[in-house]
């Protein structure tokens, strides 16, 4: 069984947003990159399942220009064994998810983090299996795999349920799908420098929107504080003034 | 042409998202002299198809098929989605930026070689080009989006739109939405429901700790707001990564991100990630003993002093006030 774990390149959390060119692009200067929070995570349940034995092989992939095969090698040091970056600058989820599926047809169970903490598509992921026409399963918080047979758990309205789902399959995955993300150990880093990182051309596609501008959230208005010995008037004004319960 | 939306519910009841949604798709049907066709899947009575009326669709899709709502079949709803725009010969498909929308409107936009804009907040500034409003940076900032395609699918963010009651009568049509036994591939083995228990991305009211409250065994207090106001309950991530709630509680920028009408942030410092995650709610409160915490920037309404003093009174008063 092989896995196939996208990657998104993003800022790292704590990153303050700014945009140059007049509002019409991120601003990139001197923000740290890192793997996607919940392609982490994905990728840290991958590489459990390698060490247990039910996988054989784990790939990352990721679309994206030269500055992110430092993720990638981030990538490889968690503990996949291969990684491919498709030489092009993303442009919309639907234009990755073509990107991707060049590279995703050889694979039994493609993870995609639920969003990516930039642009918070959400798309990719359900975007390949339609390209692909294979399965996908959503809000997937956990992962099991047993003589072949994959057990996923995913949240619904007031519950949880466990599937089964034959393969190929993409699983959109969100917190709980492991612990902890991995911190790549010395000799993971060691080893990652000698791992394949194999960069493949773009295919042709069109992207299907566009960004135009961006902008900042106004303001906040001041917090109205209320006394420690007077909670009950916290109430009233939610109930009251706010009117939100 | 005309709009569709993708309406849930939830044991045949909809959920407040899908009178939203219906609010949304007939301001957008006005402007663009449309009108509102609206898809519910499931088992439905009439009484309940009627109200989406109430809100502005004009025609209602009834799709009574069960399996659907079973399996959730991610494939299977995409196509006969997909089916109902085509039937309808609509332009644009709508669906709430929750996980299910999230789950099928990327399969639906590609089905329909139409562009997705997701986490859209407000009606479009422009409709032609057709520019959209979204969040971007998970909430720390927005983006205009435009889109290059005919047809347009759109996942609309969570309380960015209020309900509006319309006089509008729609008309109930059975659909059959196409789609063959054989193509549901999604096999469920277990359901765990907690009956009663709102979802914790679609609560209107979201009570939760953080560090600040100590241990799980003071979770009670929390659990009794969150009951008093019919909302649910979450964590921060310390308090997920300690064990004291379950990682499907934990909000913030790497958890769940949720847009209720009022989050309570009970012993919750703050952090930027942990902003992330809860910043689109209407109202926050915040409690918490240190009053520089980066939490009372965020905040509508804040109390700087003990949790442990305050939640008591907190749930005294709420239950006062639902006597009255």
């Amino acid at each position: 069984m092989k896995i196939l774990v996208l990657i998104s390149n993003v800022p790292d959390t704590t990153t303050k947003i700014r945009f140059t060119g007049d509002n019409t692009a991120f601003d990139t200067s001197g923000v740290q990159w890192i793997i996607n929070p919940w392609d982490e995570l994905a990728l840290t349940r991958a590489v459990e399942l390698k060490e247990a034995g039910a996988v054989e092989k784990v790939v990352v992939a990721n679309v994206g220009e030269k500055i992110t095969e430092p993720t990638l090698r981030k990538a490889l040091a968690v503990g996949a064994d291969e990684a491919i970056r498709v030489d092009t600058e993303p442009k919309d989820s639907y234009f990755v998810a073509k990107q991707l599926a060049q590279v995703a047809k050889d694979f039994d169970i493609i993870l995609a983090g639920i969003e990516a903490s930039d642009y918070n598509g959400s798309a990719v992921g359900g975007m390949l299996a339609e390209i692909l026409d294979i399965a996908s399963v959503s809000a997937v918080s956990g992962l099991n795999i047993e003589n072949g047979e994959l057990s996923v758990n995913r949240d619904i309205d007031g519950g949880s349920q466990v599937l089964s789902i034959n393969t190929p399959v993409v699983l959109i995955v969100q917190k709980g799908i492991a612990k902890e993300p991995r911190i790549p150990a010395m000799r993971g880093i060691m080893m990652a420098r000698k791992k394949p990182l194999n960069v493949v051309p773009a295919v042709d596609a069109e992207p299907r929107t566009k960004f135009v501008k961006f902008e900042l959230p106004p303001p906040k208005a001041a917090c109205k504080m209320v006394d420690e010995d007077n909670a009950k008037e916290l109430i009233r004004l939610l109930h009251e003034e706010a009117k939100v319960i | 042409m005309s709009i569709l939306v993708y309406t849930e519910n939830w044991d045949g009841k909809f959920k407040k998202l899908s009178f939203e949604l219906v609010s949304y798709a007939a301001a957008l049907a006005k402007e663009s002299n449309t009108t509102v066709t609206a898809l519910s899947i499931g088992n439905v009575a009439e009484d309940e198809l009627k109200k989406l009326g109430d809100y502005g669709a004009d025609k209602i899709l009834n799709v009574k098929n069960e399996k659907f709502t079973e399996t959730l079949d991610n494939r299977a709803l995409a196509k006969a989605v997909a089916n109902a725009v085509e039937a309808e010969d609509a332009h644009v498909a709508v669906f709430s930026h929750n996980n299910l929308g999230k789950a099928i409107a990327p399969r639906v936009a590609v089905k329909l070689d139409a562009g997705l804009v997701s986490g859209v907040v407000a009606l479009p500034v422009s409709h032609d080009p057709c520019t959209l409003k979204k969040k971007v940076f998970t909430n720390k900032a927005f983006a205009y989006v435009e889109v290059l395609t005919d047809k347009k699918v759109i996942t609309l963010a969570q309380n960015s739109y209020e309900l509006v009651k319309t006089e509008n009568k729609a008309v109930i049509e059975d659909f059959d939405p196409k789609v063959d036994e054989s193509e549901f591939t999604t096999v469920v083995k277990e359901t765990n429901k907690i009956t009663g228990k709102v979802l914790l991305t679609d609560a209107e009211v979201v009570v939760s700790g953080g560090r600040g409250m100590k241990g799980p065994e003071n979770w009670g207090m929390i659990e009794e707001l969150a009951e008093l106001l019919g909302g649910a309950t979450a964590c921060s991530r310390p308090v997920a990564d300690e064990g004291w709630r379950p990682h499907s509680e934990h909000v913030g920028q790497t958890g769940k991100i949720i847009a209720p009408n009022v989050y309570f942030a009970l012993g919750i410092s703050g952090a930027i990630q942990h902003l992330g995650g809860v910043s689109s709610s209407k109202v926050i409160v915040a409690v918490n003993k240190d009053p520089e915490a980066p939490i009372f920037e965020a905040a509508d309404y804040g109390i700087v002093g003990d949790v442990f003093k305050v939640l008591p009174q907190l749930i005294e008063a709420v239950k006062e006030m639902k006597s009255h």
